[in-house]
Protein backbone atom coordinates (compact mmCIF):
# COMPACT_ATOMS: atom_id res chain seq x y z
CA UNK A 1 0.00 0.00 0.00
CA UNK A 2 1.02 3.46 -0.53
CA UNK A 3 1.61 6.24 1.70
CA UNK A 4 1.35 8.94 -0.46
CA UNK A 5 -1.17 11.11 0.93
CA UNK A 6 -2.14 15.20 0.28
CA UNK A 7 -3.52 17.60 2.81
CA UNK A 8 -5.37 21.23 1.78
CA UNK A 9 -7.50 22.84 3.59
CA UNK A 10 -10.85 23.04 1.93
CA UNK A 11 -14.07 25.14 2.47
CA UNK A 12 -17.86 23.42 2.83
CA UNK A 13 -21.23 24.50 4.05
CA UNK A 14 -21.73 24.23 7.56
CA UNK A 15 -24.76 24.97 10.13
CA UNK A 16 -26.82 27.23 8.42
CA UNK A 17 -24.86 27.44 5.14
CA UNK A 18 -22.35 29.40 6.87
CA UNK A 19 -19.00 28.62 4.46
CA UNK A 20 -16.20 27.19 7.31
CA UNK A 21 -12.82 25.86 6.40
CA UNK A 22 -11.69 22.83 7.56
CA UNK A 23 -8.71 20.62 6.95
CA UNK A 24 -8.72 17.59 4.94
CA UNK A 25 -6.19 14.62 4.29
CA UNK A 26 -6.67 11.85 1.96
CA UNK A 27 -4.37 8.88 1.19
CA UNK A 28 -3.72 8.98 -2.80
CA UNK A 29 -5.37 6.81 -5.49
CA UNK A 30 -8.40 6.05 -6.25
CA UNK A 31 -9.58 2.41 -3.22
CA UNK A 32 -13.24 3.20 -2.18
CA UNK A 33 -12.52 3.93 1.54
CA UNK A 34 -14.18 5.17 4.74
CA UNK A 35 -14.14 8.87 6.32
CA UNK A 36 -13.46 10.21 9.63
CA UNK A 37 -14.68 13.83 11.10
CA UNK A 38 -11.72 15.01 13.33
CA UNK A 39 -13.28 17.39 16.05
CA UNK A 40 -10.89 19.31 17.30
CA UNK A 41 -9.70 20.02 21.08
CA UNK A 42 -10.56 22.98 23.32
CA UNK A 43 -7.06 24.72 22.12
CA UNK A 44 -8.45 24.94 18.62
CA UNK A 45 -7.87 23.70 15.05
CA UNK A 46 -3.92 23.60 15.68
CA UNK A 47 -0.48 21.38 14.20
CA UNK A 48 -1.71 19.14 16.52
CA UNK A 49 -5.12 18.25 15.70
CA UNK A 50 -3.49 18.47 11.64
CA UNK A 51 -0.96 16.06 12.45
CA UNK A 52 -4.12 13.60 13.97
CA UNK A 53 -6.12 14.30 10.61
CA UNK A 54 -2.80 13.17 8.70
CA UNK A 55 -2.34 10.10 10.52
CA UNK A 56 -6.34 8.63 9.72
CA UNK A 57 -5.22 9.54 6.22
CA UNK A 58 -2.03 7.47 6.50
CA UNK A 59 -4.32 4.58 8.24
CA UNK A 60 -6.32 4.68 4.96
CA UNK A 61 -9.17 6.91 5.46
CA UNK A 62 -10.27 10.14 4.18
CA UNK A 63 -10.21 12.22 6.81
CA UNK A 64 -11.37 16.02 7.82
CA UNK A 65 -11.35 18.27 10.65
CA UNK A 66 -13.79 21.80 11.05
CA UNK A 67 -12.32 24.70 11.94
CA UNK A 68 -15.07 25.46 14.61
CA UNK A 69 -13.98 28.35 15.44
CA UNK A 70 -13.59 30.50 12.16
CA UNK A 71 -17.05 31.89 12.65
CA UNK A 72 -15.46 34.00 15.89
CA UNK A 73 -11.86 34.34 14.72
CA UNK A 74 -11.78 33.78 11.10
CA UNK A 75 -7.83 33.67 9.75
CA UNK A 76 -6.60 34.27 13.04
CA UNK A 77 -3.77 31.62 14.69
CA UNK A 78 -5.16 28.84 16.45
CA UNK A 79 -4.10 30.02 19.96
CA UNK A 80 -6.19 33.02 20.03
CA UNK A 81 -8.93 31.73 18.10
CA UNK A 82 -9.20 29.18 21.15
CA UNK A 83 -9.04 31.94 23.09
CA UNK A 84 -11.48 34.32 21.44
CA UNK A 85 -13.63 30.81 21.42
CA UNK A 86 -13.28 30.52 25.32
CA UNK A 87 -14.35 34.25 25.93
CA UNK A 88 -17.40 34.24 23.75
CA UNK A 89 -19.16 31.04 25.30
CA UNK A 90 -17.54 28.18 23.28
CA UNK A 91 -19.25 26.33 20.37
CA UNK A 92 -23.05 26.62 20.71
CA UNK A 93 -24.37 22.79 20.63
CA UNK A 94 -26.95 23.29 17.68
CA UNK A 95 -24.01 24.73 15.13
CA UNK A 96 -21.54 21.75 15.87
CA UNK A 97 -23.86 19.94 15.08
CA UNK A 98 -24.46 21.27 11.79
CA UNK A 99 -20.92 21.92 11.03
CA UNK A 100 -19.80 17.93 11.49
CA UNK A 101 -22.87 17.28 9.30
CA UNK A 102 -21.33 19.53 6.61
CA UNK A 103 -18.40 17.59 7.14
CA UNK A 104 -19.46 14.35 6.94
CA UNK A 105 -21.39 15.35 4.00
CA UNK A 106 -18.30 16.60 2.33
CA UNK A 107 -16.37 13.37 2.78
CA UNK A 108 -19.64 10.74 1.52
CA UNK A 109 -19.37 13.57 -1.79
CA UNK A 110 -15.90 12.40 -2.43
CA UNK A 111 -15.30 9.80 -5.37
CA UNK A 112 -13.24 7.46 -3.11
CA UNK A 113 -16.12 7.16 -0.38
CA UNK A 114 -17.24 4.06 0.50
CA UNK A 115 -20.35 5.88 2.24
CA UNK A 116 -19.08 5.38 5.79
CA UNK A 117 -18.39 8.19 8.20
CA UNK A 118 -16.85 8.06 11.92
CA UNK A 119 -16.30 10.92 14.10
CA UNK A 120 -13.27 11.32 16.78
CA UNK A 121 -12.95 14.59 19.17
CA UNK A 122 -10.82 15.54 21.70
CA UNK A 123 -11.09 16.94 25.11
CA UNK A 124 -14.19 19.29 24.34
CA UNK A 125 -14.81 17.61 21.03
CA UNK A 126 -14.93 14.33 22.66
CA UNK A 127 -18.46 15.62 24.22
CA UNK A 128 -19.00 16.76 20.95
CA UNK A 129 -18.44 13.84 19.15
CA UNK A 130 -20.71 12.10 21.73
CA UNK A 131 -23.24 14.94 20.56
CA UNK A 132 -23.04 14.42 16.87
CA UNK A 133 -23.43 10.61 17.34
CA UNK A 134 -26.65 11.31 19.24
CA UNK A 135 -28.54 13.69 16.21
CA UNK A 136 -26.31 12.38 12.85
CA UNK A 137 -26.32 9.60 10.49
CA UNK A 138 -22.86 8.68 11.42
CA UNK A 139 -21.11 4.67 11.69
CA UNK A 140 -18.70 5.07 14.45
CA UNK A 141 -18.00 7.28 17.38
CA UNK A 142 -14.99 7.91 19.30
CA UNK A 143 -14.84 9.95 22.38
CA UNK A 144 -11.54 10.81 23.59
CA UNK A 145 -11.56 11.74 26.85
CA UNK A 146 -14.87 14.46 26.07
CA UNK A 147 -15.99 15.75 29.94
CA UNK A 148 -19.55 16.54 30.81
CA UNK A 149 -20.83 14.03 28.67
CA UNK A 150 -22.23 13.16 31.92
CA UNK A 151 -21.76 14.87 35.18
CA UNK A 152 -22.94 18.52 36.01
CA UNK A 153 -20.66 21.99 34.95
CA UNK A 154 -19.97 23.46 37.93
CA UNK A 155 -22.01 27.02 38.75
CA UNK A 156 -21.42 29.63 37.29
CA UNK A 157 -20.19 27.51 34.42
CA UNK A 158 -19.10 29.96 31.24
CA UNK A 159 -19.32 27.98 28.58
CA UNK A 160 -22.92 27.20 26.63
CA UNK A 161 -21.97 23.15 27.81
CA UNK A 162 -24.66 20.90 29.58
CA UNK A 163 -24.71 17.46 29.94
CA UNK A 164 -25.99 14.69 27.18
CA UNK A 165 -27.65 12.54 29.76
CA UNK A 166 -31.25 13.12 28.03
CA UNK A 167 -30.02 12.70 24.38
CA UNK A 168 -27.70 9.35 25.33
CA UNK A 169 -31.04 7.54 24.17
CA UNK A 170 -30.55 8.77 20.80
CA UNK A 171 -27.21 7.84 20.47
CA UNK A 172 -26.94 6.05 16.85
CA UNK A 173 -23.83 4.53 16.49
CA UNK A 174 -21.31 2.01 18.50
CA UNK A 175 -19.60 4.73 20.78
CA UNK A 176 -15.66 3.74 21.58
CA UNK A 177 -14.50 5.96 24.84
CA UNK A 178 -10.30 6.46 25.50
CA UNK A 179 -10.20 7.68 29.05
CA UNK A 180 -7.32 8.83 32.10
CA UNK A 181 -7.85 7.40 35.25
CA UNK A 182 -6.22 10.71 36.94
CA UNK A 183 -8.74 13.11 34.94
CA UNK A 184 -11.00 15.31 36.94
CA UNK A 185 -13.32 16.11 33.78
CA UNK A 186 -14.07 13.52 33.31
CA UNK A 187 -13.38 12.15 35.96
CA UNK A 188 -13.57 7.99 36.64
CA UNK A 189 -16.58 8.48 38.12
CA UNK A 190 -18.08 10.36 35.44
CA UNK A 191 -17.09 7.55 33.43
CA UNK A 192 -18.91 5.44 35.37
CA UNK A 193 -22.09 6.63 34.86
CA UNK A 194 -21.75 7.00 31.10
CA UNK A 195 -21.10 2.99 31.11
CA UNK A 196 -24.11 2.47 33.23
CA UNK A 197 -26.18 4.64 30.96
CA UNK A 198 -25.20 3.25 28.08
CA UNK A 199 -25.43 -0.07 29.09
CA UNK A 200 -29.49 0.81 30.09
CA UNK A 201 -29.82 2.45 26.87
CA UNK A 202 -28.82 -0.71 25.12
CA UNK A 203 -26.44 0.87 22.90
CA UNK A 204 -23.16 -0.92 22.07
CA UNK A 205 -20.22 0.71 23.35
CA UNK A 206 -16.34 -0.21 23.96
CA UNK A 207 -14.37 1.75 26.98
CA UNK A 208 -10.83 1.93 27.88
CA UNK A 209 -9.13 3.36 30.80
CA UNK A 210 -5.65 4.10 31.22
CA UNK A 211 -3.82 4.48 34.60
CA UNK A 212 -0.61 6.93 35.02
CA UNK A 213 -3.00 8.96 32.63
CA UNK A 214 -4.82 12.18 32.70
CA UNK A 215 -6.21 14.37 30.56
CA UNK A 216 -4.79 15.27 26.53
CA UNK A 217 -2.81 11.94 26.99
CA UNK A 218 -2.94 12.16 23.42
CA UNK A 219 -1.36 15.55 22.93
CA UNK A 220 2.46 14.59 22.15
CA UNK A 221 3.38 18.46 22.25
CA UNK A 222 2.22 18.37 26.20
CA UNK A 223 3.46 17.60 29.51
CA UNK A 224 0.23 15.64 29.55
CA UNK A 225 1.36 13.25 26.62
CA UNK A 226 1.47 9.34 27.70
CA UNK A 227 3.06 7.13 25.51
CA UNK A 228 1.52 4.09 26.37
CA UNK A 229 -1.49 5.14 26.76
CA UNK A 230 -1.87 6.96 23.02
CA UNK A 231 0.17 3.91 21.87
CA UNK A 232 -2.84 1.75 22.92
CA UNK A 233 -5.40 4.63 22.03
CA UNK A 234 -4.31 4.50 18.46
CA UNK A 235 -4.57 0.81 18.25
CA UNK A 236 -8.14 0.80 19.50
CA UNK A 237 -8.75 3.48 17.26
CA UNK A 238 -7.56 1.64 14.10
CA UNK A 239 -9.08 -1.65 15.11
CA UNK A 240 -12.45 0.06 16.05
CA UNK A 241 -12.93 2.00 12.48
CA UNK A 242 -11.51 -0.90 10.61
CA UNK A 243 -14.58 -2.69 11.88
CA UNK A 244 -17.44 -0.07 11.52
CA UNK A 245 -15.73 1.81 8.56
CA UNK A 246 -14.07 -0.68 6.29
CA UNK A 247 -16.74 -2.37 4.51
CA UNK A 248 -18.88 0.11 1.76
CA UNK A 249 -22.00 1.04 3.30
CA UNK A 250 -24.95 -0.47 1.43
CA UNK A 251 -27.86 2.29 2.20
CA UNK A 252 -27.89 5.75 0.78
CA UNK A 253 -26.73 8.22 3.80
CA UNK A 254 -28.14 10.73 2.58
CA UNK A 255 -31.87 8.77 2.44
CA UNK A 256 -31.72 7.06 5.76
CA UNK B 1 -8.26 17.99 33.06
CA UNK B 2 -9.76 20.96 31.19
CA UNK B 3 -11.58 22.94 33.03
CA UNK B 4 -13.26 24.84 31.06
CA UNK B 5 -14.10 27.51 34.48
CA UNK B 6 -13.43 31.20 32.55
CA UNK B 7 -13.95 34.31 34.39
CA UNK B 8 -13.83 37.46 32.21
CA UNK B 9 -13.77 41.13 33.98
CA UNK B 10 -13.47 44.60 32.09
CA UNK B 11 -10.10 46.47 32.56
CA UNK B 12 -8.69 49.80 31.45
CA UNK B 13 -5.19 50.07 30.67
CA UNK B 14 -2.10 48.83 27.67
CA UNK B 15 -0.55 45.98 27.12
CA UNK B 16 2.62 45.43 24.99
CA UNK B 17 1.97 42.69 22.65
CA UNK B 18 2.50 41.69 18.95
CA UNK B 19 4.74 42.72 16.63
CA UNK B 20 6.03 45.32 19.57
CA UNK B 21 3.49 47.50 19.71
CA UNK B 22 1.71 48.82 22.48
CA UNK B 23 -2.70 48.45 22.03
CA UNK B 24 -5.34 49.89 24.48
CA UNK B 25 -7.14 46.50 26.32
CA UNK B 26 -10.67 46.30 27.39
CA UNK B 27 -11.29 42.83 28.70
CA UNK B 28 -9.43 40.29 30.19
CA UNK B 29 -10.18 36.55 30.63
CA UNK B 30 -8.51 34.15 33.12
CA UNK B 31 -8.90 30.42 33.26
CA UNK B 32 -6.67 27.85 34.86
CA UNK B 33 -6.12 24.99 31.93
CA UNK B 34 -3.97 23.42 30.05
CA UNK B 35 -1.46 26.37 28.44
CA UNK B 36 -0.41 26.04 24.64
CA UNK B 37 3.16 27.37 25.40
CA UNK B 38 4.31 27.09 29.15
CA UNK B 39 6.18 23.72 30.59
CA UNK B 40 3.39 22.74 32.73
CA UNK B 41 0.07 20.72 32.58
CA UNK B 42 -1.83 23.67 33.93
CA UNK B 43 -1.17 26.93 33.86
CA UNK B 44 -3.06 29.98 35.18
CA UNK B 45 -3.81 32.05 32.21
CA UNK B 46 -4.89 34.73 31.42
CA UNK B 47 -5.57 37.11 28.00
CA UNK B 48 -5.72 40.57 27.77
CA UNK B 49 -7.83 41.87 24.78
CA UNK B 50 -9.14 44.50 23.12
CA UNK B 51 -12.44 42.85 21.41
CA UNK B 52 -12.88 45.16 18.55
CA UNK B 53 -9.13 44.90 17.54
CA UNK B 54 -9.54 41.03 16.69
CA UNK B 55 -8.26 37.94 17.90
CA UNK B 56 -4.55 38.42 16.90
CA UNK B 57 -3.93 41.63 19.16
CA UNK B 58 -4.49 38.92 22.34
CA UNK B 59 -1.35 39.64 24.96
CA UNK B 60 -1.07 36.33 26.63
CA UNK B 61 -0.12 34.91 29.93
CA UNK B 62 0.59 31.22 31.04
CA UNK B 63 1.58 31.09 34.74
CA UNK B 64 2.32 27.93 37.03
CA UNK B 65 -0.58 28.48 39.77
CA UNK B 66 2.55 29.32 42.83
CA UNK B 67 3.73 32.11 40.27
CA UNK B 68 0.11 33.25 39.84
CA UNK B 69 0.18 33.72 43.36
CA UNK B 70 3.30 35.94 43.92
CA UNK B 71 2.18 37.82 41.26
CA UNK B 72 -1.10 38.20 42.71
CA UNK B 73 0.57 39.29 45.95
CA UNK B 74 3.20 41.29 44.20
CA UNK B 75 0.40 43.26 42.48
CA UNK B 76 -1.99 43.50 45.96
CA UNK B 77 2.12 44.74 47.78
CA UNK B 78 2.21 47.43 44.58
CA UNK B 79 -1.16 48.97 45.56
CA UNK B 80 -0.56 48.55 48.93
CA UNK B 81 2.70 50.73 48.71
CA UNK B 82 0.86 53.75 46.98
CA UNK B 83 -0.61 56.26 48.61
CA UNK B 84 -4.31 55.22 48.49
CA UNK B 85 -5.59 58.63 47.06
CA UNK B 86 -3.73 57.62 44.02
CA UNK B 87 -4.73 54.24 43.42
CA UNK B 88 -8.40 54.48 43.52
Amino acid sequence: MSDALTAETVTLPGADGDLIEAYLARPAGTTRRGGVVVIHHMPGWDRGMKEITRRFAELGYDAICPNLYVREAPGAAPDDAAATARASGGVPDARLVGDVAGAAAHLRALPTSNGRVGVIGYCSGGRQTVLAACHLDVDAAVDCYGAFVTGTPPEGFPLQVGNLVDQLPELRTPLLGLFGNEDRYPSPDDVDELERLLTAHGKTFEFHRYDDAGHAFFSNDRPSYRVHAANDGWERVAAFFTTHLGTPRTTDPAGS
Amino acid sequence: MCTYATIRTEIDGSAKGPGSSWTHVTDATVYFDHPVHAAAEHTLNIDFVDPARGPGSRVAVELTAASARELVRAIEGALASAPAELTV
